[in-house]
């Protein structure tokens, strides 16, 4: 059970001090609390600009570690020693052959699918949430996962000896359930979907006193999600881009991105722009495209049924400020369909060599969509983000990427099937020019 | 009728610190002003101005939310079980 364990030495002042509650703007203290008492809208953390301006500078930033920790003073912790496993400050690559495929001119993919140590964004807001776990005292860390969020919280528990028990869908693919396993963690595979998995641990959070990451520790945690944000910008050489496709889930991700690039032109690291911002959805859980398209103000939840598991949240907690994010920025939310996001999947890895998983097929079919419908500019600098890994979702694409050529290992049977394969991408190429 | 529901913690200072009260109501609607009746005060944090349900909080029937079924109309039934949970969690 949960105990108190020592709390690190605070060495230098934290730039946050309170949390803020987004909706009606009351504060409180910067404890595990993630809704207002008063209205029940989310808790944000609260910074001191002035503190942060006044201490960092491009070259701070560039002196610090290469992970997340680089950008400390914009993340909410106090400790001198963070978690550090190495999580950001992943690949920006141009991705040149895709782009010309799609017909942009210049379009970066941001590679979260080689975050450590779990390959998935989740990485960048676990190493934040367990460490202000470890400063409030909790001995016992929980989430309520898709997945990735199981996979990293698992995982960073470990490295830091946190005890750790995550909830999971019961229909997650293998590589997630495996890859949580194998960190030792106490593992509920509950039998629902996601949005079931959210409430009973909203109602386990109440009662068990331990910190769960994107529970009670939500301010804290999903302010880790900023700093593919400040990557971005500081691997543009310290410019913003002029528009961002990124995945759709609970929304979190997409609005700390904007939080990101914001915090950087207000502490002067950056230049201001009117960033475009995109987001991606799969049809068969599109809650927050349904109502972008309808031109709603608030979501109707859906009942998620997609391949797109990672991005299956039926009742988005974000989901409102996702919307007004992408319509004060002129951007789209769009959904594409199960084999839209297959093809999404293959057409990333044959143009660029990145296998990600359905949630980022789901983020390129949405990216290629939006270009067709002339919603993003030829001319515009593009960044797509990729959040996860392709290996963990092999179900999802193992019928559609072929089989080896098995041979004997003679010269005579290679040449006949290598023929034999030519002959057939000829054919393939042939029916696809039709 | 009389029905269980489960409290969140940010409002069991109306409730004496209770997680969970039964509560007698035909449907969602009779049962916050039921819930005002016996824990004054609660239906202004349950509400917004305009009377609807804040938009930050859910209201399960037998773990399934209410917008699946009839909103604040949805029926209660003797035994059913009600959970008020806030929804911004997750993700």
């Amino acid at each position: 059970m949960t105990q108190a364990i020592e709390r690190p030495t605070l060495t230098t002042k934290p730039a946050f001090h309170k949390l803020k509650c987004k909706e009606c703007g009351a504060e409180y203290e910067a404890e595990a609390k993630h809704v207002c008492d008063l209205c029940f809208g989310p808790l944000e953390v609260k910074y001191d600009y002035d503190v942060i301006r006044n201490t960092v500078t491009r070259e701070t930033i560039e002196a610090g570690p290469n992970s997340i920790w680089r950008y400390r003073q914009f993340l909410p912790v106090e400790s001198s020693d963070p978690i550090d496993v190495g999580t950001g400050m992943t690949p920006l690559v141009e991705a040149k052959r895709l782009a010309r495929r799609l017909g942009l001119k210049k379009l970066y993919i941001k590679n979260d699918a080689v975050n450590m140590p779990t390959l998935s964004f989740k990485d960048r807001v676990v190493s934040v949430a367990l460490t202000r776990a470890r400063e409030l005292g909790f001995s016992t860390v929980s989430c309520a996962s898709t997945g990735n969020l199981a996979n990293s919280t698992a995982a960073i528990a470990a490295h830091a000896g946190l005890d750790c028990c995550v909830f999971i869908p019961a229909d997650l693919e293998a590589g997630k359930v495996l890859g949580t396993l194998i960190y030792n963690p106490t593992l509920m595979a509950v039998k629902g979907n996601y949005d079931q998995v959210n409430r009973l641990c909203s109602e386990v959070a109440n009662t068990h006193g331990w910190g769960f990451v994107n529970i009670n520790l939500r301010p804290y945690y999903s302010e880790g999600s900023k700093t593919l944000g400040f990557e971005v910008a500081e691997q543009l050489g310290w410019e913003l881009p002029d528009h961002i496709v990124a995945p759709l889930a609970s929304g979190s991700l997409f609005g700390k991105i904007y939080k990101g690039f914001n915090e950087f032109v207000e502490c002067g690291l950056v230049e201001g722009k009117d960033v475009r911002f995109s987001g991606a959805q799969a049809e068969g859980c599109s809650p927050i495209s349904q109502a972008f398209k309808e031109g709603r103000d608030f979501i109707k939840p859906v009942k998620p049924n997609t391949i797109a598991k990672s991005i299956a949240i039926g009742n988005p907690a974000d989901g409102v400020y996702a919307l007004e994010i992408a319509k004060k920025t002129n951007g789209n939310i769009e959904d594409v369909t199960d084999p839209e996001i297959i093809e999404g999947m293959k057409l990333l890895a044959e143009t660029e060599g990145i296998f990600t998983e359905t949630a980022g097929g789901t983020t390129i079919a949405v990216l290629k969509k939006l270009v067709e419908a002339g919603k993003i500019d030829p001319d515009e600098t593009t960044v797509a983000y990729i959040t996860g890994n392709g290996l963990k979702t092999q179900e999802a694409i193992s019928a559609y990427v072929g089989e080896p050529l098995t041979i004997e290992p003679k010269l005579e049977s290679f040449e006949a099937a290598f023929e034999r394969a030519n002959t057939l991408n000829r054919l393939d190429w042939e029916q696809t020019t039709v | 009728m009389a029905v269980k529901v489960l409290i969140p913690t940010p409002l069991q200072k109306f409730t004496n610190e209770q997680a969970t009260i039964e509560c007698d109501a035909g449907s969602i609607s009779q049962l916050i002003d039921a819930l005002e009746t016996s824990c004054p005060g609660i239906k202004a944090r349950l509400c917004d101005e305009s009377g609807a349900p804040r938009r930050f909080l859910n209201f399960y029937v037998n773990s399934e939310d209410i917008r699946f079924l009839d909103n604040t109309e949805t029926a209660l039934s003797d035994g059913d079980e009600v959970s008020i949970v806030p929804a911004v969690a997750g993700g």
